[in-house]
C-alpha cells in the first residue's frame, strides 16, 4: 500500500505477462490446484525463467493462490503465465470441488467437519 | 479441465470458507489460529483486479493501489484442502467478494461487539446471495458482554443464521465456529434431501 510505484513493480509484471492483462482462459481460481507434468512433454518448448519458477514450485500439487504468494506476484499476473503452461503441456489443473449444499454434498461436508473435528 | 489426459500425481479436492467482516475485526487472527500454515498474503493491483486495464486513462493514481487477501490452509486429508479466506475489509475493495464467493462453502462473519455495524455489510452481502454464513462474535481479550440472543436481536438475523461467541486468537474457539457452519451446511443439505423443493 505504498504511495508511488517507485520501483517499477506494475512495469515489470506487464512484462512478465507480455503485456498481456487478462487470461486466454477463465477457468483458473484461486484455489484451482495446478501440478507440474514431469517430464514434460516432448513437444514443450523451453520455458522463459519466471515459467520455471512456478513449474519448480508445482512439482507437488498447489493452489493458485499459494502459489502467487510465495511467488509474490498478484493471482491475475500467474493465472496468464499459468495459461501459458497449461496451453504448453507443462502443467495440469485441477478445478475446485464444486458445492451447492445437495445431498450429493453430504459426504463431503461429513469429512471436512470430521477434518476440523480432529484439529 | 484441458489437460485432464494427462497423467501426474493426483491433485486434492479444494474448498474453501470466507472469514468477513468489518476492517479489524480479527479475520487474518481467525485464519491464522486454525491455519495449518502462518496466514499467507497476495496483493492484486486494483487495476488488474477490478478495472477495466485496456483502460488505464486517468486513473494513474490507483495504479499503485493494491487489494491484499490473506489465506490459509487446513488439511482435511490427503485428498481434500480447506482454504480460508480473509476478506478484504474495506467497503471499496468489494467488487473482489464476487469472485471470492463463488464456489464458497460458505462464510463466518466476525463481529466485533465494540463496533458491530462494521459488519452490516457483509451480513448483508451473504445475505444477498444466499451464502450461507454463521456469525461469530470476537470478544477481544476474550470478553463478551452481550448473550447471542442480543446480539442476534440487534443484527436482525433470521433464526437459522448461528451466532456464536469466540476467541479469533484461539484455535479451538475458531475451529467450532468454522464446525457450526458445516453443520449448517449439512442441516441444509439433509434438508433439501429429505424434501426437495424449488424455492430455497
Amino acid at each position: 500500500m505504498s504511495g508511488g510505484d517507485t520501483d517499477g513493480r506494475l512495469v515489470r509484471l506487464f512484462a512478465l505477462t507480455g503485456g498481456r492483462t487478462r487470461p486466454s482462459r477463465a477457468d483458473f481460481t484461486l484455489i484451482t490446484t495446478v501440478t507440474a507434468v514431469d517430464p514434460p512433454p516432448t513437444w514443450a518448448t523451453r520455458p522463459q525463467p519466471e515459467h520455471q519458477r512456478i513449474l519448480r514450485r508445482c512439482a507437488e500439487p498447489i493452489a493458485v493462490a499459494e502459489l502467487a504468494a510465495l511467488l509474490d506476484l498478484p493471482v491475475s499476473v500467474v493465472v496468464i503465465m499459468l495459461c501459458d503452461l497449461l496451453e504448453s503441456g507443462r502443467i495440469t489443473a485441477r478445478a475446485p470441488h464444486p458445492v451447492s449444499c445437495q445431498p450429493e454434498d453430504l459426504d463431503l461436508l461429513q469429512k471436512v467437519r470430521d477434518g476440523l473435528g480432529r484439529l | 479441465m484441458a489437460g485432464s489426459d494427462v497423467i501426474t500425481r493426483a491433485a486434492p479436492d479444494t474448498v474453501k470458507i470466507l472469514i468477513a467482516g468489518g476492517f479489524g475485526v480479527g479475520k487474518t487472527t481467525m485464519v491464522g489460529s486454525v491455519s495449518e500454515i502462518a496466514p499467507l498474503r497476495t496483493e492484486e493491483p486494483l487495476t488488474a483486479a477490478g478495472l477495466g486495464v485496456d483502460d488505464l486513462d486517468g486513473i494513474e493514481e490507483k495504479r499503485a493501489t493494491t487489494v491484499a487477501l490473506d489465506f490459509g490452509r487446513i488439511t482435511i486429508g490427503s485428498d481434500l484442502v480447506l482454504y480460508l479466506f480473509g476478506t478484504p475489509g474495506q467497503q471499496r475493495f468489494w467488487f473482489m467478494w464476487n469472485d471470492l464467493a463463488l464456489g464458497a462453502l460458505g462464510a463466518v462473519v466476525l463481529i466485533d461487539v465494540r463496533r458491530p455495524e462494521t459488519s452490516f455489510a457483509a451480513i448483508d452481502f451473504f445475505e444477498r446471495r444466499g451464502i450461507p454464513f454463521v456469525v461469530g462474535v470476537n470478544g477481544f481479550y476474550g470478553d463478551h458482554p452481550y448473550p447471542p440472543d442480543e446480539i442476534r436481536e440487534a443484527l436482525a438475523l433470521p433464526d437459522h443464521v448461528q451466532v456464536l461467541l469466540c476467541d479469533a486468537r484461539e484455535r479451538d474457539s475458531s475451529r467450532d465456529v468454522l464446525i457450526a457452519l458445516i453443520d449448517q451446511l449439512i442441516a441444509v443439505a439433509v434438508h433439501t434431501g429429505a424434501a426437495p423443493r424449488t424455492d430455497k
